[in-house]
C-alpha cells in the first residue's frame, strides 16, 4: 500500500511521550553528581542505589525546572501534588519501583505551537508534565547486537539512576494527516529548542538527555474511534522520529487492510532499516499498583512562587520569532527562510550581543552558512558563538578589521584557535591603522611609481588605485583600503 | 569500661537462654567505652549523660561495623556501607553499642518468632514470647543485659514487647526520630524509639536519637519535645488537674481478665495522683486493625521489592542458565519467611488494579477518621490510656499457625501509628492470674511526647511505691537451673 | 466475603516475584482469605466524603538545595554484590525489554 493510499483510508493519530533529563547539578532525590560519562557506579549513594534504609529528599531546583517547563508549555500548574510509586521489577531500577507522579502531575493541559517547513503551524496539545527519576543503565553481554536477545548476562551501572527526568505527554495529535510524521518531528524539534532556551537540559538525543517514544494508531476514515496504538521506543534522533512514525503508519495500514488486527505492544525502532519490530510480548499486562509515595511529602505550589518562576522564563522561541519579525521588518517568507536555516535564534542572539541586525544577518546567512555547508553541519553546530560573531562585527565597525580580515578571524575561530583577539594577535591580522606606518608605505609606493604619482597630482584620481594596490600588497592586505586611498590623495594634493 | 564489661559478662551468662542478640561485638564495645573513659580522664567529658552507657540496637538499623540482617535470611551477613542517622547520633553521644538485637523478620510480627535466626525468649518466662517485632531489644533490657535499647514501632513493635517484658517502650511522634538507615517496613508508620527500664532513661535516650534530619523528608523540623524535663517533673508524682481519657473501645472480649484488672488498678493510681479520669469513645479505633493490615502490607510489598539478589543480599539459583526474573523469584522465596510472604501478597492484592479503592483506598479513609477521633478526644482530655496489649506474654508456638490471632496483639497500639501521635508503654504491674507484666499505654497528641513521659514518670513513682520497688527488678533470676541447653545458634561473638 | 482463588494467589506471587510451591499456594490462599475477610471490614465505614490520609505528618514542600553531597565509592557500592564485572553489578540474563 503506498503512502497516499494509507492516508486515503486512515487518519493517523499520534501520541508523543518525551522524557527530558534535567541538567541539575545533583540527582532528583539525593546529592549525587549527574555528570555524563563517569566510571560506573561512582556517582551513587545509599538513596539512588536503593539500599535498605535509604530515603529520598527532593531536589528543589528540579521542581523549579519542571514548573518553568510547564509554564513555557502554557500548562496550568496544579496547586498541590504528590509523588507516587510505580511498582514493577527490573534490574535497572534499584528499588524495583520508580518514584514518579501518577494521577497528580505537576502541570496539565497546555499546548505548543509547532511550525512546519512550509510555514504553516500546528498546535500540539500537552496533556501533562510530571517528574520522575531515571533508571540505571544496563549492558547486555553475550548477544550479537548488544541487545537483550541472546545475551548471557547483564551488567548494571547506577550512575544514571535517580537523575531527574521530566515526562511530557501530548494529547492525541489528530488531523495532521499525511503530515503526521513531519508534525511529530517538528514537535520534538520545537520542544527541544524550548527546553534549550529554558536552560533546563542539554537535550542531546544522542546522549539520552532527550528521549522520545512515539505512539501511533490509525483511525479508519469516517470513524471517530481511535484505533489500537503501538508504542515505538529507541527513537534516537529527530530524523528517526519522522521515520518511525511514517513506518508505523504504513505497517499498521497494511495489517488492517489485510483484515488483521493491531496488537497493542511496545515496538523497537531500528535505525539502519527504518523499521519497527515487536518487543517481547508480556503474558500479563503490567499492573503498576500505584500508591502515594510515603517517603516524600506533598508539594504545595503557591501562586506567588509560580509567578516568580514565570518571571524567570526567557523569551520563548515563538515570542522571539514574532518580535524579531516585527523589529527587522521581515516578510513571512523571509522569516521562514531564516527559521529553516536555523539562523533565526543565532542572529537574534548576535543582535542581543550588540551587533546591528543587518550585519548579524549577513554574516550568518552568507559566510557562516557557506562554512556550515562545506563542513556538512547545521549552522547551530558550527563551533562559533553569536557573542564571537558580534565581537568580530564590532571590530570591523570600529575599523580594527576589514571584511576580508574579519573572515580570516572567523576561520580562526572555526578552527578552534581561540577568541577573536587572540587570533588577531597570533596571526597578526590587525588592520594597520598606524598613520606613520601607513604614510611610510604610501611614500614608498609613490616613490616606486613616480609616473602614477604624477598622474594623480595632475588630477587623475582614478590612478590612485594602483598606489592603493601596492600599499595593500606591502601591508599584506591589512590596511584599510579606503583610508589608504584618502592618504594617497591627500599626499598628492597640490 | 567496667560497666561495659559487666554487661558483656551478663550477656555471656544469660543470652544463651534469652537469645536477645543476633550480633555482639565485645572488642568494639570495650574500645568505644575506653574512648569515653579517656575523654573523661582528659577533662573533656562528652556532652551526653549517656556517654559510656551500653546499648542494644534492633537489627533493623544500618551499622557499618556490624551486620544488619533485619531478622531475615535475605540479609544474612549484609554489612551496610553506611550508618543510620540513629546509629550516628548514638555514636556521637558516646553510647556504647554492644550489638544488634533479634526481631521478627523485617519487623513483621508480634512475638519475634518470625525471626530467621530463632526466637527470643521472655526473661520473665523462657517458654513465652518477648513480644515483637522488637522482642530482642525488650528482652535484653528486661534481662539486665543492657540498660538501654533502641526499637522500632510500626503497629506496636516497641510498646507491646515492653508491655510483656515489664520495660518502658516509647513510640515517638511520627517524624520525631529519623528513619534514614531504618530498613523500611511500612514507611508512613515506622518510627524508631527508646526501650529502657525507667521512664527517665527512656527520655534521656529519646533526646539523643530524636530531632530533625535533613536526610529524611518526613522528619519534623522542630526540637525534640522536652521529654527529660517532663520525666523529672512527673517524678514528683503530682498529676493534679491532668485530664485522662480511658479509651472505651479497648476492653471486653479478647482481653485477658488479669490484664484488665491490672489496668483498672493503674487507672485508680492515676486518680490518686490527682488526675481526672473520664471515659472517651473513639469509634473508628474498631477499624484500626483492619486498616493497618491493609496499609502496612501494601507499603511493605513495595518496600521489600528491592530484595531481589541483584545488588546485595542473598542470591539463589543463579546457575548460569536461569533468567534474572527466575533468580529473583527463587531468591525471594528462599530469603523471606511465611509471614513476610503473606504480607507481601496481601499488600500486592490491596494495591492491585480493581481492588485499590475498596482496600487500600478505604483504609486511608479510616486513617483520616482515626486522626479525627484522636483530635476530638484531645479536646476533652490531655492523654488517653489503655492496656498496651490485650494479654500477657503468650507461649512460644501458641499463635504461630494463626496469623489473625497474632495480629490481635496490636489492637490497642495500632491507632497511634496510623495517626502518628506519641504513645508509650510503662509497666502497670503484674497480672494477678499469671504474675506476668502488664503494660499501661499512654497516648499524647503529636509533638506532645513530653506529656506522655510526665504521666508515665508519675505513674512509675506511684507503682514502685505501691509494689515496694521497681517492677523490672522482679524479673525472675536467670539462674543455671532455668537456662536450657547449649547456646542457641545466631549469637555471634567477636 | 472476598474469596481468593489459588489462581489469584499464583498471580499475586508472580507480580511479587515469589516462587511458591503447590502446598504454599493452597495454604496462602486459605490464610489470605481469612485475613481479607477480616480487613474487608474497612468497607463498613461509610466514608464517601472522607478524604484519604497518605501522610500523617502534615509537612509540605520539603526540598534540598541542588548541591553535591559525597556518596559511596565504587567499592562501597559494590560491596554487598553477589557478582560484579568491570565495576558493574553482574546479573543473570534479562528476559523482558524495559
Amino acid at each position: 500500500m503506498d503512502y497516499g493510499e494509507v492516508l486515503e483510508r486512515f487518519e493517523p493519530v499520534l501520541g508523543l511521550e518525551v522524557h527530558v533529563e534535567l541538567s541539575t547539578v545533583t540527582k532528583m532525590f539525593c546529592g549525587c553528581a549527574t555528570v555524563f560519562g563517569a566510571p560506573p557506579n561512582t556517582q551513587v549513594c545509599p538513596t539512588c542505589l536503593g539500599l535498605p534504609g535509604s530515603l529520598p529528599v527532593l531536589n528543589g531546583a528540579a521542581v523549579e525546572s519542571v514548573v518553568r517547563i510547564g509554564l513555557a508549555l502554557n500548562c496550568s500548574i496544579v496547586p498541590w501534588c504528590r509523588f507516587a510509586r510505580k511498582n514493577y521489577f527490573y534490574p535497572d531500577m534499584p528499588k524495583n519501583f520508580q518514584t514518579s507522579q501518577y494521577d497528580e502531575p505537576i502541570a496539565v493541559h497546555g499546548s505548543l505551537e509547532v511550525q512546519l517547513a512550509d510555514g504553516s503551524t500546528f498546535t500540539v496539545g500537552i496533556e501533562r508534565v510530571h517528574m520522575e527519576e531515571d533508571t540505571g543503565k544496563s549492558l547486555h553481554v553475550g548477544g550479537a547486537t548488544g541487545r537483550i536477545h541472546g545475551a548471557s548476562h547483564s551488567l548494571l551501572d547506577y550512575n544514571r539512576a535517580g537523575v531527574p527526568l521530566i515526562e511530557i505527554v501530548t494529547k492525541p495529535i489528530v488531523g495532521a494527516g499525511a503530515r503526521a510524521p513531519e508534525v511529530a518531528r517538528a514537535y520534538v524539534t520545537a520542544l527541544r529548542d524550548l527546553l534549550r532556551a529554558l536552560e533546563v537540559s542539554d537535550v542531546r538525543m544522542d546522549q539520552g538527555s532527550l528521549r522520545c517514544d512515539a505512539n501511533v494508531s490509525l483511525m479508519p476514515r469516517g470513524s471517530s474511534t481511535f484505533g489500537t496504538r503501538t508504542e515505538t521506543k529507541n527513537v534516537n534522533s529527530l530524523r528517526s522520529v519522522e521515520r518511525a512514525v511514517r513506518h508505523e503508519m504504513s505497517r499498521q495500514a497494511a495489517v488492517l487492510a489485510s483484515g488483521g488486527q493491531i496488537v497493542q505492544e511496545t515496538r523497537h525502532f531500528d535505525e539502519d532499516s527504518g523499521t519497527t519490530s515487536p518487543g517481547r510480548r508480556k503474558e500479563t499486562s503490567e499492573d503498576y499498583r500505584y500508591f502515594p509515595e510515603p517517603d516524600l511529602v506533598p508539594i504545595a505550589l503557591r501562586d506567588e512562587w509560580v509567578q516568580r518562576l514565570r518571571a524567570t522564563l526567557p523569551e520563548l522561541p515563538w515570542q522571539r520569532r514574532a518580535r524579531v519579525q516585527a523589529e527587522w521588518g521581515l516578510s513571512d517568507p523571509e522569516l521562514r527562510d531564516l527559521v529553516n536555516a536555523g539562523a533565526l535564534d543565532l542572529i537574534a542572539a548576535t543582535v542581543e550581543a550588540g551587533a546591528p541586525a543587518g550585519a548579524a544577518r549577513s554574516w550568518w546567512v552568507s559566510y557562516l552558512s557557506q562554512q556550515a555547508n562545506s563542513r556538512s553541519v547545521e549552522l547551530t553546530e558550527l563551533p562559533i558563538t553569536p557573542e564571537q560573531v558580534a565581537r568580530v562585527i564590532a571590530l570591523v565597525d570600529a575599523g580594527g578589521l576589514t571584511t576580508s580580515l574579519a573572515r580570516q578571524v572567523v576561520n580562526g575561530i572555526l578552527a578552534g584557535e581561540g577568541e577573536p583577539e587572540e587570533i588577531i594577535a597570533a596571526r597578526g591580522l590587525a588592520v594597520v591603522s598606524d598613520s606613520a606606518e601607513l604614510m611610510a608605505a604610501v611614500e614608498h609606493a609613490l616613490a616606486a611609481q613616480p609616473d602614477v604619482a604624477e598622474k594623480i597630482r595632475s588630477g587623475k584620481v582614478a590612478a590612485a588605485g594602483a598606489i592603493v594596490g601596492a600599499v595593500m600588497k606591502a601591508t599584506g592586505g591589512q590596511a584599510d583600503a579606503q583610508r589608504v586611498r584618502e592618504l594617497v590623495l591627500a599626499r598628492c594634493a597640490p | 569500661m567496667e560497666v561495659t564489661q559487666a554487661h558483656l559478662d551478663r550477656i555471656a551468662a544469660v543470652d544463651g537462654a534469652v537469645h536477645a542478640f543476633l550480633y555482639l561485638d565485645a572488642a568494639a564495645a570495650l574500645s568505644a567505652a575506653a574512648a569515653v573513659d579517656d575523654r573523661v580522664q582528659r577533662a573533656d567529658p562528652p556532652a551526653s549523660p549517656l556517654a559510656g552507657v551500653p546499648l542494644a540496637l534492633k537489627d533493623v538499623f544500618t551499622t557499618v561495623d556490624m551486620p544488619t540482617t533485619c531478622g531475615s535470611r535475605t540479609l544474612q551477613d549484609w554489612w551496610p556501607p553506611y550508618d543510620a542517622t540513629v546509629t550516628c547520633r548514638l555514636r556521637e553521644a558516646g553510647v556504647v553499642i554492644l550489638g544488634k538485637t533479634n526481631m521478627d523478620e523485617f519487623a513483621m510480627g508480634s512475638s519475634t518468632e518470625n525471626s530467621a535466626y530463632g526466637p527470643t525468649h521472655n526473661p520473665w518466662d523462657l517458654d513465652r514470647v518477648p513480644g515483637g517485632s522488637g522482642g530482642g531489644s525488650a528482652a535484653a533490657v528486661a534481662a539486665f543485659e543492657v540498660p538501654l535499647a533502641i526499637g522500632t514501632d510500626t503497629g506496636g513493635s516497641i510498646r507491646q514487647p515492653s508491655a510483656v517484658t515489664g520495660t518502658v517502650g516509647v513510640k515517638p511522634t511520627y517524624g520525631g526520630v529519623s528513619r534514614y538507615g531504618l530498613v523500611a517496613f511500612s514507611s508512613s508508620l515506622d518510627q524508631g524509639g527508646p526501650v529502657a527500664r525507667t521512664v527517665l532513661d527512656a527520655a534521656l535516650l529519646h533526646e539523643v536519637i530524636g530531632g530533625y534530619d535533613p536526610l529524611d523528608s518526613t522528619s519534623i523540623a522542630a526540637p525534640v519535645p522536652p521529654v527529660v524535663q517532663a520525666a523529672h517533673a512527673g517524678a514528683t508524682g503530682d498529676l493534679t488537674g491532668l485530664r485522662v481519657g480511658v479509651v472505651s473501645q479497648f476492653r471486653g472480649e479478647g482481653y485477658q481478665p488479669g490484664v484488665l484488672r491490672a489496668f483498672e488498678i493503674a487507672v485508680s493510681r492515676l486518680r490518686e495522683l490527682g488526675a481526672h479520669v473520664v471515659e472517651v469513645s473513639c469509634p473508628s479505633f474498631d477499624y484500626a486493625l483492619p486498616a493497618y493490615y491493609l496499609i502496612a502490607p501494601s507499603e511493605c510489598s513495595s518496600n521489600l521489592a528491592r530484595f531481589d539478589g541483584m545488588r546485595y543480599g542473598l542470591r539463589v539459583g543463579d546457575d548460569g542458565s536461569r533468567s534474572a526474573e527466575e533468580v529473583m523469584s527463587l531468591t525471594r522465596a528462599a530469603g523471606f519467611g511465611p509471614e513476610v510472604k503473606r504480607r507481601i501478597m496481601l499488600g500486592t492484592y490491596a494495591l492491585s488494579a480493581g481492588y485499590y479503592d475498596a482496600y487500600y483506598g478505604q483504609a486511608q479513609k479510616v486513617r483520616t477518621l482515626i486522626i479525627r477521633d484522636f483530635a476530638a478526644a484531645f479536646e476533652r482530655v490531655d492523654v488517653l490510656v489503655s492496656p498496651t496489649t490485650p494479654t500477657t506474654a503468650f507461649g512460644l508456638g501458641e499463635r504461630v499457625e494463626d496469623p489473625l490471632a497474632m495480629y490481635l496483639s496490636d489492637l490497642c497500639t495500632i491507632p497511634a501509628n496510623l495517626a502518628g501521635n506519641a504513645a508509650l508503654s510503662v509497666p502497670a504491674g503484674c497480672s494477678d492470674d499469671d504474675g506476668l507484666p502488664v503494660g499501661l499505654q499512654v497516648m499524647a497528641p503529636s509533638l506532645a511526647d513530653d506529656r506522655a513521659y510526665r504521666v508515665a514518670a508519675a505513674y512509675e513513682v506511684a507503682r514502685d511505691a505501691a509494689d515496694g520497688g521497681p517492677l523490672a527488678h522482679r524479673v525472675p533470676e536467670l539462674t543455671e537451673d532455668r537456662l536450657p541447653g547449649p547456646n542457641r545458634a545466631g549469637v555471634v561473638g567477636r | 466475603m472476598p474469596a481468593i482463588s489459588r489462581d489469584e494467589v499464583a498471580h499475586l506471587a508472580r507480580l511479587a516475584r515469589l516462587t511458591v510451591t503447590e502446598e504454599e499456594l493452597a495454604l496462602f490462599a486459605s490464610q489470605l482469605e481469612v485475613i481479607l475477610t477480616s480487613v474487608a471490614r474497612v468497607s463498613e465505614v461509610a466514608a464517601v466524603d472522607v478524604p484519604p490520609t497518605s501522610h500523617a505528618v502534615g509537612l509540605t514542600n520539603v526540598f534540598r538545595a541542588d548541591s553535591p553531597r559525597p556518596g559511596l565509592t565504587q567499592q562501597q557500592a559494590l560491596c554487598g554484590a553477589y557478582a560484579t564485572e568491570d565495576g558493574r553489578f553482574r546479573v543473570p540474563r534479562i528476559l523482558d525489554e524495559s
